[in-house]
């Protein structure tokens, strides 16, 4: 059988990607602050919604039930689109995903594409695919386009360049915009504002230009064909309405059976994700609009895999909103690099070893990346039960019995928050003292990996002595 | 077999035996009440858009006086877009007829348009191509956006918007302007949608 492919090649034991991750204290740095500010900010949208429970059992419903009778839905939807003028292809895994797109892209003459973030594409490693035969993806949503040019991984679902502050962004600007087009301003500082604006001009000629986009979906509506697309910066409406060709790859489980069950997901998704009560931007277009010629490729790529699973079909109701990400105290601190795939967070340790199998380490120590606390549940707009997905993953992988006592060392440190920071603020002091390797039979954890290094001085100090970092 | 064929069959194996669940719709759905307009132009200004409220016979002098504050001189206008609302306006009217060229959108300084649906509780304005809103790019490309919203326009929340809306019509939601919160999560007003919404309520 095929391996499926998930955008990187399994590589280290996540462990030990997470050892070199809390080794760099900017990293854990700006991961923390990014986190929180997201998870407050979701908070406070969701508490204001009285009827969130409602929403949200509603649309665990609407996504199981559609599983359920995904084959119906599917069909339903390639006939809507169709009857819309677009055209429908199925593609079983990534490699036919990736020939479909080039084929597409080749028959309009055209080397240059611009593209919507997307997880499915990211996924399908389709831009390297692409410049396989002579055709370049260029990204245009902010992060993605921070990722690219600083040859980079996303570490986010939503947020790609989560791990690169201001800094490091106006540096890889300064340094990389001329290489793919027009490059940043002379003065550009780290003021988001001005690296926004260095976005923009660098975007906006290509923008009208370019002829053909490729894109993702949030949803797909099975009724009416209709195509759905959530976003914040208004380059996916660039790309999905200027150029005379669109091509969306979408995952088979992003379908929905109604227009109307588009109420519930477009009232959890943007609290979930953004904590905004609606993002500022939401295309949806049916078939050919406006004359654009459309193609939807359909993708398994494993997922029809993970539906056959009784515990861990769940995992497909993932509306990909990140919620579970900001939430989690394991991802907060490992970045999502450490997960190899670009699935991180809770709903990559659980998604990752099913979708590409259990046979690399990687894959194998992934359902161990959690302390089980339970949080990533609690704000999982689905309702997804990650960690007894992760439990069953983990009876199913083996693994030695040392790097289960380390994971559980990990998680009675983690799930004691109070006891962290007072840990956090003596080993700050006692920096040097640090042991590299624990004593006695956790001794095997600390042999394939280093103690989580602590910082300096915590983030609540270094807020209070820079003023935010402002000072 | 094709890819087609192949993954149906996969599904149809991975779900043999598989219960049905049935979904429960306990939330707020659509509701007999109209969206509060206090709301709407709170909600709106949350996002840091302009708001104003007129009267119908005070709506030309507002775009007038709107337009004149931003300095613009060029305004596409879609057709269908009331002229009267336009009568005092200094600026010259472009219209998109024949369909101006996505560099022209750019040259000009600004857009108004009306709106098909607008959401109170989440400060959204909805536009579906019909009058007064013309292709999806005319609202998009321009730096600055004016819309126009009636108050018989304005839903309570979203299950009002959805039900009211045609899924045949090509359909931007919009709420607030062109945002990113990529930069340390610190949210940048304008990146490629306009940089400046201002939205009219014509009471
Ligand atoms: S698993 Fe749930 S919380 Fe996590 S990204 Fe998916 S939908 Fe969001």
């Amino acid at each position: 059988m095929s391996v499926t492919f998930l955008g990187m090649p399994p590589t280290r034991p996540f462990p030990r990607n997470a050892a070199r991750a809390l080794r760099d204290s900017q990293l854990r740095f700006n991961l923390r602050k990014a986190t929180r500010t997201i998870r407050a900010r979701r908070a406070s949208v969701v508490a204001e919604a009285p009827d969130w429970a409602g929403l949200r059992e509603a649309g665990r419903a609407i996504k199981e039930h559609t599983l359920r009778n995904l084959d119906r839905y599917l069909v339903r939807l390639e006939e809507a689109v169709t009857a819309a003028g677009g055209h429908v292809h199925w593609a079983a895994d990534a490699a036919e995903a990736n020939r479909i797109v080039a084929g597409l892209v080749k028959a309009t003459g055209e080397t240059e594409v611009v593209k919507v973030k997307s997880m499915a594409t990211q996924e399908i490693g389709l831009n390297e695919a692409l410049l396989e035969h002579g055709i370049t993806a260029y990204e245009t949503d902010l992060a993605e386009l921070i990722v690219q040019l600083g040859d980079d991984q996303p570490s986010h679902i939503l947020v790609p360049a989560i791990h690169r502050n201001r800094a490091e962004i106006r540096e890889i600007f300064a340094e990389h915009m001329a290489g793919w087009g027009r490059p940043a301003p002379e003065d550009l500082t780290d003021d988001p504002a001005a690296l926004a604006e260095a976005a923009r001009l660098h975007l906006r000629e290509r923008f009208l230009k370019t002829k053909v986009a490729i894109s993702g979906a949030n949803f797909a509506i099975a009724e009416t064909g209709t195509m759905v697309v959530l976003e914040s910066e208004g380059n996916g409406r660039m790309c999905l309405t200027l150029p005379r060709t669109l091509i969306s790859v979408v995952g088979i489980e992003k379908v929905l059976p109604t227009w109307r069950d588009l109420e519930v997901f477009l009232q959890l998704l943007p609290r979930s994700s953004t904590g905004e009560r609606m993002n500022p931007y939401t295309s949806m277009w049916t078939g050919a609009a406006e004359g654009q010629e459309f193609h939807l490729v359909l993708l398994d790529n494993g997922r029809t895999g993970v539906l056959a699973d009784e515990v861990g079909r769940q995992a497909l109701r993932c509306i990909r909103c990140s919620a579970c990400l900001n939430v989690c105290p394991v991802y907060e601190r490992a970045g999502g690099h450490a997960y190899g795939s670009v699935y991180p967070g809770p709903i990559g340790a659980i998604l990752t070893p099913q979708l590409r199998g259990m046979g690399s380490e990687l894959d194998r120590s992934l359902p161990y990346a959690s302390s089980l606390c339970g949080a990533c549940y609690e704000v999982c707009p689905v309702a997804i039960d990650i960690p007894s997905v992760l439990v069953d993953l983990r009876s199913r992988a083996r693994h030695p019995w040392p790097e289960r006592a380390g994971m559980a060392a990990a998680g009675w440190v983690l799930e004691r928050s109070g006891r962290l920071a007072r840990l956090q603020r003596a080993a700050g002091r006692l920096r040097r003292l640090t042991p590299r390797r624990l004593p006695g039979p956790l001794a095997g954890w600390t042999d394939t990996r280093d103690l989580p290094e602590m910082p300096e001085e915590s983030f609540r100090e270094w807020w209070d002595r820079t003023d935010g970092g402002r000072r | 077999m094709s890819s087609r064929d192949l993954i149906l069959a996969r599904v149809r194996r991975a779900l043999a035996g598989v219960p049905d669940v049935e979904i429960t719709r306990a939330y707020r759905g659509p509701s007999e009440r109209p969206g509060e307009i206090g709301l709407f132009e709170e909600r709106v200004r949350d996002y840091h858009a302009v708001v104003h409220l007129v009267d119908e016979p005070g709506v030309a002098e507002r775009v007038a006086l709107s337009l004149a504050a931003r300095g613009a001189r060029r305004v596409v206008v879609p057709a269908g877009f009331p002229a009267p609302w336009l009568a005092a306006a200094d600026a010259e009217a472009v219209a998109d007829d024949p369909p101006l060229s996505a560099a022209d959108l750019g040259a000009v300084d600004g857009v108004l348009t009306t709106c098909a649906v607008a959401i109170a509780e989440t400060g959204t304005i909805v536009l579906d191509a019909g009058p007064g809103q013309g292709r999806r790019a005319l609202s998009l490309v321009p730096d600055y956006h004016l819309c126009v919203v009636r108050t018989a326009q304005i839903v309570a929340g979203v299950p009002d918007a959805v039900a009211r809306l045609a899924p045949a019509r090509p359909l931007t939601w919009i709420s607030g302007p062109s945002a990113t919160s990529d930069i340390e999560l610190n949210r940048v007003e304008g990146v490629h949608g306009p940089r400046t919404l201002e939205v009219l309520i014509v009471t």
